[in-house]
């Protein structure tokens, strides 16, 4: 961390970090002329469709290929038992099969897999494709679980089917409920929503006759497939390659292995052909990973200052028929609400259900963008509640930077205070809250997000990102790195932070990414832990050969090597610049008495805090802050809700690229704004639990027209963690918009919308009960009772904790403690 | 990717020739013009010609840049193959026919406008959110009346398809009266836009399948005005949910002034039936009347009443019909401001 520390502690001499530059890759994205894996083609390719269930649940009693093998033109055709081995991203849910082995688990689950020498004879090849189901009741929601533990639709997790339920207490909270002034409860929802990337997910496979496997894939996290495909195709690790292309967007839909790169490596295994597939639309929907619809209750004690007592939040996710990262997933609910207000003591329960649907996952902001949404209306109404303004209740009590909170999260830097004064100077909050003719309001809310999960998917002592530098004699400089483009400027951070440290151009580095022949291993591009990471790993590559060469070039500038500087393309002595030599020339000096120049770093986050079973999901090396001030206007007539305009301030740490950080932030709004206003994944669960809208046209997401105005305010203030100080800023943002935008609803006609979409029926029917002088309100009206185990107890620090669960619970508690102890 | 199915491509160059075409080809043969409708459809196996004869080649249906085909009666006739971007970008057209203008510029983005037709947004599908489905969709409900299957599942028990006119510029058809030249095999005829529908989601139009639209012809603008509202989720894309087309013809009074007093209308409501559904109650409530607020309530209601939105298409089915009322009140609002 010393390293980190030190790069942070020179502003003033940074030359390209912090610039707002064009991303090293934008002109041939602009001009189209990136190769997304859709562009790609080899001789002989042949195209791959998939037959997906019609059930959404199912046994397969029988599979029947004959006729669509006799179809002239289908090369092969392959069903579940040809792939019998399961996978899954995360290792305590190895659920799915790339084609259902004995049971269908949602409308649209792959059953069989075609190659045929075009997509249409692939396409005419599914139909003659007999199979036959013995359909099965299905669970159409997370409620359908709860009240049907049968028929199970899988053979494991915590009960019935509930895939998994946590029950972690952080201090006595009911001593906390009994010494606030205070205590309020609420309930709210959240629905499920998808990523909507504009590129189709796609995959090539190719398989040499020297027996190696090349997959080119759209995906996030080319090091999971890897690991899947060696998995599931039994071939060693080494025999497989995996390059990801440039991502057509992402938003955490592209980071789970997906049956489609299984099956289109196994057909090209089979028959020795180059394999492709690019999904439909409609396929994007069912392999959707995305926003688990989550039910929450929160009920907090405070003191009439707003100090907070006590929290005890709980959750129930509907997680589709899959496991995908949902154990992750379900963490995270309970995770992140400790890190902006202090909460000495805290309760989470959460709970995932299975449920006949497909699987949900991580969505930008990965589980914590339903728990703030419910946190920050909750407190909206607490603030209402003690007569405190929200922006004021917000400023008080917030967590201290460089400490613990209650659940073992080390919080570092943290500026959410100059956020929340940014966007209340920015926006005229004190004109207008409480203030604005009825139809017009304000709404506030603050967030924060994770910079990189504290622990790998699998479990592993090695670093979570590498990478390697190669100077080359001309000069030039190529940065070899695992981690993946996925649109949010990744290649473009590496090349800055080389520049920055070798005193180069970022536009003549060459960037090498996500191959997995080529590029050391980084964990993928999820989590929002690219920038640090890797930017951590780079700046150790970069001054490690920095170093290098100033040691073999100091003797020809005779000075001594702590004088040696890289800027402009140049070395020089840094008491007489005009001494100096090409970076060439340096490089040149090196190779000559060293031999190739070539270095490597890496980066593994420090251990977290806590030491519970279940700590491992929330430590981050650094959280950032965000806030956010919408403007509304309802149309008290229709219930319609427009938003004119966003004010919102993030604190980044640093700026890495100036432009890409506005251009996230306004990303994450617009996303943000998506799923407050109309996004959902609808299913008609009274037939056969399709979905209702698999398609760009039914399924709303705001077009530039619905896009509001968005005032930005970039906050620094450097992380000792971070690269140069940087934090995260792609997923962050997005987590105040939904709250901020029921909060200013309630201020603009004085009803309360406690779910998301804030759509217009919700908003007609809130008004309308208003009318009738009944609650006027919109939201979910009750939490099932639910199996919880016993709760894991851990004390917070301040009462005397060491992280670890207390001694004496019940049989659980102690498998606990022996997964701890054994991880630590 | 979601392929079209192979079929054959025909570009006639005349009408007597595209006659013979689709003669030739039989029932599985469709006319197509900009194909923003139609293609999809194939696509996802709703419509399933052999031969598709496209009328886009076709001078007569074209004629100008304008689309205008000439003046009948102090009315605009056009060539139905007029894109709906040509459409509301002709001056002539904006002039006299603002409402027509409007509603073509309401219609998808402009990206489809510039491909899609007048004639094609008359002729336009119905539209369910249990049919504009793929193949493979369709067969995981087991399919509905409307193709490949035997029922309609917004309302099982019911005979009849119940897919929704979506159409914009229809209902301001209408609702201003216009009128279709159709040239088939037996030759011509002309039919008033309002009975042009039929209230079937399957047998949606009285046109038959191998007569062709030829024109559109618009009444004089003489004493009459129109508006058209339209709800939806978005700005953009999005078919209506909601269609509100409210004409009136004024009161003539002395010399050039009107009186203020309706003395005909017309609502006609889009996306609420399986054709423009005409509502003759509220157009009563305001014969007669100045638009006064009483009035236009008197005619909300009489909107709202008849308007039968089912679970087929965005949003919730009774604040629909809630929208109703308040579109119908806010189109004559319009109409009264723009006097």
């Amino acid at each position: 961390m010393a390293r980190a520390k030190k790069a942070a502690d020179g502003p003033t001499a940074l030359r390209v970090v912090g610039k707002a530059l064009r991303k090293v890759d934008a002109t041939a994205k602009v001009l189209g002329v990136t190769k997304f894996a859709d562009d790609l083609s080899l001789p002989r390719m042949l195209y791959c469709k998939l037959l997906r269930s019609p059930h959404p649940h199912a046994r397969i009693v029988r599979i029947d290929a004959t006729r669509a093998l006799a179809l002239p033109g289908v090369k092969a055709v392959l069903t579940g038992k040809d792939l019998p081995i399961p996978f899954g991203i995360l290792p305590v849910s190895q659920d799915e099969h790339a084609l259902a082995l004995d049971k269908a688990r949602f409308v649209g689950d792959p059953v069989a897999g075609v190659a045929a020498v075009s997509e249409e004879v692939a396409t005419a090849a599914l139909d003659l494709i007999a199979v036959e189901y013995e359909p099965l009741r299905p669970i159409k929601d997370h409620l359908d679980a709860v009240e049907h533990p049968e028929p199970r639709i899988h053979d494991y997790g915590d009960h019935g089917n509930l895939h998994k339920l946590i029950n972690l207490e952080f201090g006595d909270v009911e001593a906390g409920f009994a010494a606030a002034d205070v205590v309020r409860e609420d309930l709210l929802f959240f629905e499920g929503n998808t990523h909507l990337p504009m590129e189709q997910h796609a995959a090539l496979a190719d398989w040499s006759p020297d027996g190696k496997l090349t997959l080119w894939s759209s995906t996030q996290t080319p090091h999971y497939v890897h690991r899947a495909l060696a998995k599931v195709l039994e071939l060693a690790p080494a025999r497989v390659r995996v390059i990801a292309t440039t991502n057509g967007g992402a938003f955490g839909g592209k980071s789970d292995p997906f049956s489609h790169e299984i099956v289109v490596a196994k057909l090209a295994m089979l028959t020795g052909r180059p394999v492709k597939i690019t999904l439909t639309r409609e396929e994007v929907f069912y392999c959707h990973r995305g926003r688990h619809p989550t039910l929450m209750w929160v009920k907090t004690g405070v003191k009439q200052d707003g100090a907070i007592t006590a929290m005890h939040f709980k959750s129930l996710l509907d997680g589709g028929g899959y496991g995908s990262y949902g154990v992750a997933s379900t963490y995270y609910t309970g995770a992140l609400q400790t890190v902006t207000h202090h909460v000495p003591r805290y309760k989470f329960q959460g709970a995932r259900a299975f449920t006949n649907k497909p699987p949900c996952g991580p969505k930008r902001g990965h589980g914590t963008p339903q728990p703030r949404f419910a946190l920050e209306v909750h407190f909206d109404k607490i603030a209402e509640q003690l007569g405190i303004d929200p922006a004021d209740f917000r400023l008080k009590h917030l967590v201290p930077p460089h400490s613990l909170t209650a659940n073992w999260l080390r919080v570092g830097s943290m500026g959410l205070a100059e956020c929340i004064r940014k966007v209340v100077a920015g926006s005229g909050w004190n004109e207008k809250y409480r203030k604005l003719p009825y139809g017009r309001g304000v709404g506030l809310a603050c967030s924060s997000y994770i910079t990189g999960a504290g622990l790998p998917i699998y479990w592993n002592a090695m670093p979570h990102s590498g990478v390697q530098l190669k100077c080359d004699r001309g000069g030039g400089v190529t940065v070899f790195c695992g981690s993946t483009e996925i649109g949010q400027g990744s290649d473009s951070v590496l090349a800055i932070i080389v520049a920055e440290v070798l005193g180069l151009d970022p536009f003549d580095i060459a960037v090498v990414s996500a191959d997995t022949d080529l590029t050391p291993v980084d964990l993928g591009s999820y989590s929002s832990r690219v920038t640090l990471m890797t930017g951590n790993a780079a700046i150790q590559a970069a001054e490690r050969a920095r170093d290098l060469i100033a040691r073999h070039a100091a003797p020809k500038l005779e000075a001594p090597v702590e004088r040696i500087t890289f800027a402009g393309r140049r070395v020089f002595d840094a008491a007489s610049p005009e001494r100096g030599i090409s970076f060439a020339e340096a490089v040149q000096l090196a190779e000559a008495a060293a031999g190739t120049v070539g270095t490597v770093g890496s980066y593994t986050p420090a251990a977290g805090a806590g030491k519970y079973r279940g700590a491992g999901v929330g430590p981050s090396p650094a959280y950032s802050y965000s806030a956010c001030v919408a403007l509304v206007d309802v149309d008290p007539a229709t219930g319609i809700v427009q938003v004119p305009k966003i004010w919102i301030a993030h604190d980044v740490g640093r700026s890495i690229n100036a432009a890409a950080v506005m251009g996230q932030i306004e990303g994450s709004i617009y996303m943000g704004l998506g799923e407050a206003l109309m996004e959902e994944m609808a299913y008609r669960g009274n037939r056969n639990v399709v979905h209702k809208i698999p398609s760009l046209l039914e399924y709303k997401s705001p077009t530039t027209l619905e896009m509001c105005d968005v005032v930005t305010y970039v906050v620094e203030d450097p992380d000792p963690n971070g690269p140069f100080g940087a934090k995260e800023c792609g997923q962050g943002p997005l987590l105040p918009v939904p709250p901020a935008v029921a909060n200013a609803v309630y201020d603009a006609v004085g009803v309360r919308i406690d779910e998301v979409p804030i759509t217009p029926e919700k908003v007609f029917k809130a008004l309308r009960r208003k009318e009738k002088g009944e609650e006027p309100r919109f939201g979910p009206l009750g939490f099932p009772d639910l199996p919880w185990p016993e709760p894991i107890r851990v004390a917070p620090p301040w009462e005397g904790g060491d992280g670890r669960a207390v001694e004496g619970g019940k049989g659980r508690e102690k498998a606990v403690e022996v997964t701890a102890g054994r991880r630590r | 990717m979601l392929r079209l199915p192979s079929f054959k491509y025909l570009q006639p160059r005349t009408l007597q020739e595209a006659v013979a075409m689709k003669a030739d080809a039989g029932p599985e043969g469709m006319y197509v013009a900009g194909g923003t409708d139609l293609y999809p459809n194939m696509k996802r196996r709703h419509q399933e010609p052999r031969t598709v004869i496209s009328l886009m080649g076709i001078a007569e249906l074209r004629r100008s840049d304008s689309g205008i085909v000439g003046r009948s009666n102090g009315g605009l006739v056009f060539g139905p193959c007029l894109t709906l971007t040509e459409l509301s970008d002709s001056p002539t057209v904006r002039r006299s026919y603002s409402v027509l203008t409007h509603a073509a510029e309401l219609v998808s983005t402009p990206l489809l406008r510039n491909m899609g037709t007048l004639g094609g947004n008359l002729c336009l599908d119905t539209r369910c959110n249990y049919y504009d489905q793929t193949y493979e969709w369709r067969k995981a409900i087991d399919f509905c009346m409307k193709k490949d299957g035997h029922i309609c599942w917004v309302a099982p028990s019911s005979p009849r398809c119940w897919a929704v006119s979506s159409s914009d510029v229809a209902p301001v058809a209408v609702a201003i009266g216009a009128e279709f030249l159709l040239v088939g095999p037996q030759g011509e005829r002309v039919v008033p836009a309002g009975r042009f529908y039929h209230n079937d989601g399957i047998n949606y139009l009285t046109k038959q399948p191998d007569e062709i639209l030829v024109e559109v012809r618009l009444p004089a603008p003489d004493g009459w005005d129109a508006v058209y509202h339209k709800l939806r989720r978005r700005g953009s894309f999005d078919f209506p949910v909601l269609g509100v087309a409210a004409w009136v013809k004024w009161e003539p009074g002395n010399g050039n002034r009107e009186t203020g007093r309706v003395a005909e209308a017309r609502i006609v409501l889009g996306g609420v039936a399986s054709w423009p559904q005409e509502i003759p109650e509220a157009a009563a409530a305001l014969r007669g009347c100045e638009l006064g607020d009483d009035a236009i309530a008197r005619a909300a209601a009489a909107a709202y009443r008849p308007a039968k939105p089912l679970d087929n298409t965005d949003f919730d089915l009774s604040w629909r019909k809630q929208m109703t009322r308040v579109h119908v009140t806010r189109a004559l609002e319009e109409l009264r401001g723009r006097r």
